[in-house]
Protein backbone atom coordinates (compact mmCIF):
# COMPACT_ATOMS: atom_id res chain seq x y z
CA UNK A 1 0.00 0.00 0.00
CA UNK A 2 1.48 3.27 -1.03
CA UNK A 3 1.03 6.83 -0.12
CA UNK A 4 2.81 9.97 -0.77
CA UNK A 5 4.42 11.73 1.66
CA UNK A 6 5.10 15.69 0.67
CA UNK A 7 8.05 16.61 2.64
CA UNK A 8 9.20 20.09 3.96
CA UNK A 9 12.20 21.73 2.58
CA UNK A 10 13.47 21.50 6.28
CA UNK A 11 12.72 18.00 6.78
CA UNK A 12 14.54 17.20 3.02
CA UNK A 13 18.06 16.65 4.66
CA UNK A 14 16.52 13.37 6.05
CA UNK A 15 15.44 12.34 2.65
CA UNK A 16 18.05 12.99 0.75
CA UNK A 17 16.63 16.01 -0.71
CA UNK A 18 13.66 14.41 -1.96
CA UNK A 19 10.32 16.34 -1.83
CA UNK A 20 7.96 13.30 -2.04
CA UNK A 21 8.59 10.22 -0.65
CA UNK A 22 6.81 6.84 -0.40
CA UNK A 23 5.62 5.42 2.70
CA UNK A 24 2.60 2.43 3.89
CA UNK A 25 0.83 2.14 6.57
CA UNK A 26 -2.89 2.12 7.33
CA UNK A 27 -2.84 5.16 10.16
CA UNK A 28 -0.87 8.40 10.11
CA UNK A 29 1.01 6.85 12.97
CA UNK A 30 1.98 3.74 11.19
CA UNK A 31 3.24 6.12 7.96
CA UNK A 32 5.53 7.95 10.43
CA UNK A 33 6.69 4.48 11.55
CA UNK A 34 7.73 3.71 8.39
CA UNK A 35 9.09 7.09 7.21
CA UNK A 36 11.37 6.63 10.06
CA UNK A 37 12.59 3.08 8.91
CA UNK A 38 12.96 4.84 5.79
CA UNK A 39 14.91 8.03 7.29
CA UNK A 40 16.34 7.60 10.67
CA UNK A 41 15.36 10.88 12.73
CA UNK A 42 12.73 11.99 10.67
CA UNK A 43 10.08 10.88 13.32
CA UNK A 44 11.33 12.84 16.20
CA UNK A 45 10.52 16.02 14.00
CA UNK A 46 6.76 15.06 13.86
CA UNK A 47 5.87 13.17 16.92
CA UNK A 48 6.77 13.79 20.65
CA UNK A 49 5.67 11.90 23.48
CA UNK A 50 3.41 10.06 21.26
CA UNK A 51 0.96 12.96 20.04
CA UNK A 52 1.67 15.07 17.00
CA UNK A 53 4.11 18.09 17.36
CA UNK A 54 1.91 21.16 17.99
CA UNK A 55 3.87 23.22 15.46
CA UNK A 56 3.63 20.82 12.60
CA UNK A 57 0.81 20.47 10.26
CA UNK A 58 0.03 17.19 8.48
CA UNK A 59 -2.67 17.39 5.85
CA UNK A 60 -4.16 13.94 4.36
CA UNK A 61 -5.36 14.84 1.00
CA UNK A 62 -6.29 18.49 1.75
CA UNK A 63 -7.14 17.28 5.01
CA UNK A 64 -5.69 19.15 8.19
CA UNK A 65 -5.33 15.37 10.65
CA UNK A 66 -6.11 16.88 14.22
CA UNK A 67 -10.03 16.89 12.34
CA UNK A 68 -9.29 13.38 11.43
CA UNK A 69 -7.56 11.44 14.37
CA UNK A 70 -4.40 13.04 14.61
CA UNK A 71 -1.97 10.25 14.90
CA UNK A 72 -4.87 7.51 14.64
CA UNK A 73 -6.05 8.97 11.19
CA UNK A 74 -6.40 6.40 8.82
CA UNK A 75 -4.90 6.60 5.21
CA UNK A 76 -5.57 4.40 2.26
CA UNK A 77 -3.53 3.47 -0.64
CA UNK A 78 -3.80 6.59 -2.95
CA UNK A 79 -3.96 9.19 -0.21
CA UNK A 80 -1.43 12.37 -0.40
CA UNK A 81 0.12 12.96 3.25
CA UNK A 82 1.16 16.88 3.28
CA UNK A 83 3.81 17.70 5.97
CA UNK A 84 4.15 21.72 6.69
CA UNK A 85 5.77 23.13 9.83
CA UNK A 86 3.53 25.60 11.38
CA UNK A 87 4.22 29.21 10.14
CA UNK A 88 4.52 30.97 13.61
CA UNK A 89 6.10 33.10 16.23
CA UNK A 90 5.05 35.93 18.61
CA UNK A 91 7.05 38.74 20.95
CA UNK B 1 21.12 41.11 2.14
CA UNK B 2 17.09 41.49 1.72
CA UNK B 3 16.77 43.60 -1.97
CA UNK B 4 12.53 44.69 -1.57
CA UNK B 5 10.59 47.11 -3.30
CA UNK B 6 9.57 50.32 -1.99
CA UNK B 7 5.92 48.95 -2.44
CA UNK B 8 5.88 46.12 -0.80
CA UNK B 9 7.79 47.43 2.35
CA UNK B 10 4.77 49.82 2.06
CA UNK B 11 2.26 46.90 2.19
CA UNK B 12 3.52 44.99 4.99
CA UNK B 13 3.91 47.99 7.05
CA UNK B 14 0.37 48.76 6.03
CA UNK B 15 -0.58 45.64 6.77
CA UNK B 16 1.14 46.00 10.19
CA UNK B 17 -0.47 49.14 11.34
CA UNK B 18 -4.02 48.03 9.98
CA UNK B 19 -3.86 44.72 12.01
CA UNK B 20 -2.11 46.55 15.43
CA UNK B 21 -2.47 46.00 18.16
CA UNK B 22 -2.57 42.37 16.96
CA UNK B 23 0.28 40.72 15.09
CA UNK B 24 -0.30 40.95 11.45
CA UNK B 25 1.78 38.20 9.75
CA UNK B 26 2.69 37.08 5.90
CA UNK B 27 4.68 36.21 2.92
CA UNK B 28 6.02 37.74 -0.21
CA UNK B 29 6.56 34.53 -2.44
CA UNK B 30 9.31 34.99 -5.40
CA UNK B 31 10.53 32.38 -8.23
CA UNK B 32 12.21 29.98 -6.64
CA UNK B 33 15.92 30.29 -5.95
CA UNK B 34 15.79 34.18 -7.13
CA UNK B 35 15.91 35.94 -3.90
CA UNK B 36 13.33 38.00 -5.58
CA UNK B 37 10.70 38.44 -2.95
CA UNK B 38 7.21 39.95 -6.21
CA UNK B 39 4.39 39.06 -4.84
CA UNK B 40 2.90 40.25 -1.62
CA UNK B 41 0.42 37.37 0.12
CA UNK B 42 -0.89 38.59 3.65
CA UNK B 43 -2.13 36.05 6.06
CA UNK B 44 -4.87 35.66 8.73
CA UNK B 45 -3.30 35.75 11.67
CA UNK B 46 -5.21 32.52 13.07
CA UNK B 47 -4.05 33.65 16.72
CA UNK B 48 -5.47 37.07 16.11
CA UNK B 49 -3.15 37.98 19.28
CA UNK B 50 -0.96 40.73 19.93
CA UNK B 51 1.72 38.81 21.53
CA UNK B 52 1.67 35.80 18.80
CA UNK B 53 0.63 34.78 15.27
CA UNK B 54 0.26 31.37 13.18
CA UNK B 55 -0.90 30.70 9.75
CA UNK B 56 -3.99 29.45 9.68
CA UNK B 57 -3.40 25.51 9.06
CA UNK B 58 -5.52 25.55 5.63
CA UNK B 59 -4.33 28.69 4.70
CA UNK B 60 -1.33 27.40 5.04
CA UNK B 61 -1.71 24.40 2.37
CA UNK B 62 -3.47 26.36 0.26
CA UNK B 63 -0.82 28.73 0.34
CA UNK B 64 2.00 26.41 -0.16
CA UNK B 65 -0.15 24.53 -2.78
CA UNK B 66 -0.30 27.85 -5.27
CA UNK B 67 3.41 28.58 -4.36
CA UNK B 68 4.48 24.95 -5.51
CA UNK B 69 2.40 25.06 -8.71
CA UNK B 70 3.66 28.67 -9.24
CA UNK B 71 7.32 27.55 -8.77
CA UNK B 72 7.58 29.41 -6.70
CA UNK B 73 8.53 29.91 -2.80
CA UNK B 74 8.54 32.15 0.25
CA UNK B 75 10.98 34.46 0.16
CA UNK B 76 10.04 36.93 2.94
CA UNK B 77 8.50 35.66 5.82
CA UNK B 78 7.27 38.64 7.62
CA UNK B 79 5.21 39.52 10.79
CA UNK B 80 5.19 42.33 13.53
CA UNK B 81 5.18 43.23 17.26
CA UNK B 82 3.47 45.23 17.80
CA UNK B 83 4.80 46.58 21.74
CA UNK B 84 8.34 45.27 21.49
CA UNK B 85 11.49 45.98 18.99
CA UNK B 86 11.61 44.52 15.54
CA UNK B 87 13.86 41.62 16.52
CA UNK B 88 12.97 38.15 16.65
CA UNK B 89 11.77 36.29 19.93
CA UNK B 90 12.86 32.83 21.31
CA UNK B 91 9.16 31.96 19.99
CA UNK B 92 10.28 33.56 16.59
CA UNK B 93 13.27 31.46 16.52
CA UNK B 94 11.78 28.46 17.93
CA UNK B 95 9.43 27.73 15.10
CA UNK B 96 11.47 28.95 12.36
CA UNK B 97 11.64 26.19 9.57
CA UNK B 98 12.28 27.81 6.24
CA UNK B 99 16.14 28.22 6.77
CA UNK B 100 16.48 29.86 3.26
CA UNK B 101 13.78 32.95 3.60
CA UNK B 102 14.41 36.19 5.04
CA UNK B 103 12.55 36.86 8.73
CA UNK B 104 11.13 40.71 8.18
CA UNK B 105 10.38 41.96 11.67
CA UNK B 106 8.33 45.23 11.66
CA UNK B 107 7.67 46.78 14.88
CA UNK B 108 4.63 49.20 15.26
CA UNK B 109 5.46 50.07 19.06
CA UNK B 110 5.86 53.33 17.47
CA UNK B 111 2.96 54.03 15.86
CA UNK B 112 4.78 57.33 13.60
CA UNK B 113 8.64 55.70 13.08
CA UNK B 114 7.77 51.79 12.45
CA UNK B 115 10.86 49.47 12.66
CA UNK B 116 11.53 47.60 9.29
CA UNK B 117 14.39 44.62 10.14
CA UNK B 118 15.44 41.76 8.45
CA UNK B 119 16.96 37.87 9.79
CA UNK B 120 18.04 34.73 8.88
CA UNK B 121 16.70 32.03 11.30
CA UNK B 122 19.04 29.26 10.73
CA UNK B 123 19.22 25.80 13.39
CA UNK B 124 18.63 28.58 15.90
CA UNK B 125 21.02 31.32 15.07
CA UNK B 126 19.80 34.77 14.14
CA UNK B 127 21.89 36.98 12.24
CA UNK B 128 20.99 40.42 11.16
CA UNK B 129 21.47 41.74 7.18
CA UNK B 130 21.06 44.70 5.65
CA UNK B 131 18.17 46.04 3.58
CA UNK B 132 18.20 47.84 0.52
CA UNK B 133 14.87 49.09 -0.56
CA UNK B 134 14.41 50.22 -4.49
CA UNK B 135 12.03 51.74 -6.29
CA UNK B 136 10.17 50.04 -8.99
CA UNK B 137 10.96 46.13 -9.73
CA UNK B 138 13.58 44.34 -8.09
CA UNK B 139 16.38 43.10 -10.21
Amino acid sequence: MAIEVSIPTILRTYTDGAKSVEATGATLGAVINDLESQFPGIADRLVDAGSLRRFVNIYINDEDVRFLGGIDAEVADGDNVTVLPAVAGGA
Amino acid sequence: MLTIAQTIVDAIVAHARLDHPDEACGVVAGPARSDRPERFIPMVNAARSPTFYEFDSTDLLKLYREMDSLDEEPVVIYHSHTATQAYPSRTDISYASEPNAHYVLVSTADEVDVEFRSFRIVDGEVTEEPVEIVTGEVE
